[in-house]
């Protein structure tokens, strides 16, 4: 349930679209506010509310470099929002699978009664 | 590629053409019960049997509820999905998520079915309402998050 939780924090946090693309410039390589900041149509300190969401929602990590703090993702939290949908499918996946070999051995009786 | 994709595979007994034809014909009939979307059981679940065709279930009454659409319908190969549903389990046609199923022939006559769901940087919406569903309140700092939200916007 934790991991749930967090998944969709990590969901809330994207559906922003300067969020997002903050996210996938970090997705490239770390960087610092000021970076991040050049080429978006946002100010720096909207940069830094929008890295902070990012960082709430566990979706990106911060280091200190001398008087500068770099950021980048923190895979932790990528790692709960696919947990999320992994478990969807494995669910699903696996319910296919027993349907699927039903079916093949229901409509192979011949060949089931040999082995 | 922002996050890296779900990647999963089944091996399945069939070949490949009757486990794509399984798959994607007879979906209500594999589909985990109480994980569609719409407001009444569904009976069927129709993937339409060609490019840009719907994806949808249908209830008893007839009522249709969209789940997104096809981009590649190929046959026994290949199938590529567009999973337009949101974290709130609705229906959200701004949004365009791809899972895709491989169909490859396994040595002993069956098939490897394997599911990639991509493009998962793109889900988001509404996803505060739905998390207050799941756990029936909303962390602090959650709500911090909304107000930032809304005096950003």
């Amino acid at each position: 349930m934790a991991n749930t939780v967090r998944a969709i924090e990590g969901f809330a946090a994207l559906a922003d679209p300067t969020r997002r693309t903050i996210f996938e410039r970090l997705s490239e390589r770390p960087a610092a506010v000021g970076e991040l900041a050049r080429g978006l149509p946002v100010s720096r300190p909207a940069v830094s509310q929008h890295l902070r969401v990012l960082k709430e929602a566990g979706l990106v990590t911060e280091v200190a470099a001398g008087t500068r703090r770099i950021y980048r993702l923190d895979p932790r939290g990528i790692g709960a929002m696919r947990d999320w949908l992994d478990a969807h499918w494995a669910t699903a996946l696996d319910a296919f699978r027993e349907f699927a070999d039903r079916e093949f051995d229901g409509a192979q009786p011949e060949k089931r009664k040999r082995k | 590629m922002s996050i890296a994709p779900i990647l999963r595979t089944v091996r399945v007994k069939a070949p490949p053409a009757r486990a794509f034809e399984l798959f994607a014909t007879r979906m209500a009939d594999w589909w985990p019960r109480g994980r569609t979307i719409g407001r009444k059981p569904h009976v069927e679940i129709v993937v339409e049997p060609r490019a840009e065709g719907r994806w949808f279930e249908r209830d008893a009454e007839g009522n249709e509820t969209q789940w997104g659409k096809v981009l590649a319908w190929e046959p026994p190969s290949r199938l590529l999905l567009a999973w337009q549903i949101n974290t709130q389990w609705h229906y959200d046609p701004s949004l365009l998520t791809e899972v895709e199923l491989t169909f490859a022939a396994a040595e002993d006559g069956g098939t490897l079915v394997t599911l990639e769901h991509r493009r998962l940087e793109r889900f988001g919406t509404d996803a505060v309402s739905h998390s207050d569903k799941l756990r029936g309140g909303w962390p602090t700092h959650l709500d911090d998050f909304a107000r930032f939200a809304d005096s950003v916007s």
